[in-house]
């Protein structure tokens, strides 16, 4: 099912430092990371462990199921993040 | 060596750089995230105090970020928590340069970060940028979030067509402000005299004008997909060079670009329903000149094509030589905010920040020591507010290195209490987090019986009696 972050994130990266699977980016160190708009989940990664929706300041993640109607077509945001060129 | 007194740290600015900084100071037990774990950078206790020059904390949270994006906002939430640690005091109110001197701080403390932000701005040098209603998008934001120090600026919206200049985040936050319904501005905590005078607005156009192309604008997606929800309001995307469907527009274009140019030809398609209100956004054009006697009443526009720069290697706007004249009574200029200079403290008057390398500031090259810088007045103008967290951390960790080093000047260090009495006697309407909170709890006390979050008081008098009528 995986979890979706939405345009609420202000990128402090706070989900990044619990993901036990390190399935969200780009991270503090990764190129492109002072560029981003926010932070993105890879859906194929991610073990649905709920952690890092615990620590968003902000509650800008959801679990894929459960997105409000305003960010609905996050899952497909967080999805094409991973397909464009140089991320994988 | 170390010596087993704490380290005694002096953050200026308390803006989301300088409250990440006291946050990686103060470590919490978990650790400081770095290169993919946790560690712990904190190896001696610290104390922090942080010196802002408004009776209020937050920077930008407060003062920039749009009175319709709350969400954001709760992001205060974590500088709260830094707050609560002991070692923690705020000193709101006290202006560094003015009621205490860099000089003085450096004397007092084993180290100062500079979190200043950007206090002012990039201008287009083009002739009548003075004339009366002209500003700039940061004195436009200040005023609707109810900054003092923009409190009582006579914004003129008796207008009927407004021009942006600027295709940023703060470009699309003045737009949507100018054109959002008033019973949703309503709901917000922007300034009481600000939303009297949108409520009177009689602004019917915005016009936003981009230097470059649809592929180059810098604002994010979500606020360009924000305009096209507003109630009431009819964006034109004046499409002409928009590339068609389908069709490739930049081999390395990401994700977030290509789903720009999506959202603008959806705009560009949508029928115009003739609403009361609407926004255009118009590419590749320049002001020339802003024309108008006593007063704004317009501006020549240039039409650009766009070449490429060597120097950057980024497509650069040019004119063409096709100019138009744009009617407007009102026109900001989101182009970008700049960094003032603090006397005492080296400046670079090109890039608007105070030099630094890894976060340590340097007069002409060489480290002034136990002297950092992090967020805008490191980095210059850019960023969210996570950008600001990292950029802290890296700013802590040059610290830490120099602590370690024994290259912080620690002999003159004066103790906390010796300290607040000083800042006390030069600013004896000094704002302590108590006094903070009194006004927090008084803004969302009359803010509650309107359905509002919060009513704010937007000039240092009533801040500060309010700040005292609790203690
Ligand atoms: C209009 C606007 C809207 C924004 N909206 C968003 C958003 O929605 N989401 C997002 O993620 N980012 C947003 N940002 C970006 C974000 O606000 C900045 O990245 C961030 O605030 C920069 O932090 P800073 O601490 O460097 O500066 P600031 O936030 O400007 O803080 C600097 C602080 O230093 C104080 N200060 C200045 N001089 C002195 C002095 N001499 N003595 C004592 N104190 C002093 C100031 O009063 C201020 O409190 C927005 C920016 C703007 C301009
Ligand atoms: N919601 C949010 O997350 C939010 C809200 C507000 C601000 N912010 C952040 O705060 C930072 C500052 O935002 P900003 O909008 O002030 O700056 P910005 O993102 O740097 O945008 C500045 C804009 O002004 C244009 N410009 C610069 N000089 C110009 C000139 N002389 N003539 C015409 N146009 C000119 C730039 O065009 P070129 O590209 O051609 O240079 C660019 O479009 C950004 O990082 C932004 O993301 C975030
Ligand atoms: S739910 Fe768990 S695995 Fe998935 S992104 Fe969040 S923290 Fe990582
Ligand atoms: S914790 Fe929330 S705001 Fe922070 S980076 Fe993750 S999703 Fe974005």
């Amino acid at each position: 099912m995986a979890f979706v972050i939405t345009g609420t994130c202000v990128a402090d990266y706070s989900c990044v430092e619990v993901c036990p699977s390190n399935c969200i980016h780009p991270g503090p160190e990764e190129p492109g990371f002072e560029q981003a708009e926010q932070l993105y989940i890879d859906p194929h990664e991610c073990i649905d462990c709920d952690a890092c929706l615990e620590v968003c300041p902000v509650d800008a993640i959801f679990p894929a199921d459960d997105i409000p109607a305003q960010w609905q077509h996050y899952t497909q945001v967080n999805a094409d993040y991973f397909r464009s060129d140089g991320h994988d | 060596m170390i010596d087993s007194r704490p380290f005694r740290v002096a953050i200026v600015g308390a803006g989301p750089a300088g409250m990440y900084a006291a946050r990686h100071l103060l470590e919490p037990p978990a650790g400081t995230y770095l290169d993919g774990r946790l560690v712990n950078l904190a190896t001696c206790p610290v104390e922090v105090d942080v010196l802002e020059r408004l009776p209020t904390p937050w920077g930008l949270i407060r003062g920039g970020v749009a009175p319709d994006h709350p969400e954001k906002k709760a992001i205060t939430r974590v500088f709260d928590e830094v707050v609560r640690r002991p070692g923690f005091r705020f000193f709101g109110n006290v202006e560094v340069g003015r009621d205490v001197l860099p000089q003085e701080l450096s004397a007092w403390y084993d180290a100062v970060i500079y979190a200043v932000g950007a206090a002012g701005d990039t201008h287009m040098g083009i002739e009548g940028e003075d004339l009366p209603g002209c500003y700039s998008a940061r004195e436009f934001v200040a005023w609707y979030n109810g900054h003092p120090d923009h409190s009582d600026l006579d914004i003129d919206l008796s207008v009927e067509r407004a021009v942006v200049i600027g295709n940023g985040n703060v470009a699309m936050d003045v737009a949507r402000i100018l054109t959002t319904p008033i019973d949703v501005l309503e709901r917000t905590d922007i300034a009481d005299y600000a939303l009297a005078a949108l409520r009177a607005s009689r602004v019917r156009e915005v016009i936003v004008l981009g230097r470059r192309g649809h592929l180059h604008g810098a604002f994010n997606n979500p606020e360009l997909e924000e305009l096209g929800e507003l109630p009431g309001v009819d964006i034109v995307v004046e499409g002409e060079d928009l590339p068609g469907d389908g069709e490739v527009v930049l081999d390395d274009a990401d994700a977030a670009t290509l789903r720009k140019v999506d959202t603008l030809r959806r705009y560009a398609h949508r029928p115009i329903v003739g609403h009361p209100r609407r926004i255009v956004l118009r590419f590749l054009t320049s002001p020339v000149e802003l024309l108008g006697h006593d007063r704004v009443e317009g501006l020549l526009a240039s039409r650009n094509h766009l070449e490429h720069d060597p120097a950057t290697g980024r497509l650069r706007a040019r004119p063409t030589g096709e100019e138009a004249v744009i009617d407007a009574g009102l026109v900001l200029r989101a182009i970008g905010y700049f960094g003032t200079p603090i006397a005492g403290l080296p400046f670079d008057d090109h890039k608007g920040v105070i030099p630094s390398a890894d976060g340590r500031v340097l007069d002409h090259g060489t480290p002034v020591p136990g002297t950092y810088v992090t967020g805008w007045v490191k980095r210059g103008p850019n960023g969210i507010i996570g950008t600001n967290k990292k950029c802290a951390r890296d700013t802590v960790r040059s610290f830490w290195a120099d602590a370690h080093a024994g290259r912080l000047p620690r002999a003159d260090t004066v103790d906390a209490p010796t300290v607040r009495e000083i800042v006390k006697q030069r600013q004896p309407a000094l704002v302590e987090y108590d006094g903070w909170k009194a006004i927090d709890h008084h803004e969302r006390q009359s803010g509650q019986v309107l359905g509002r979050p919060r009513i704010k008081l937007t000039n240092t008098t009533d801040l500060v009696a309010q700040a005292r009528c609790h203690q």
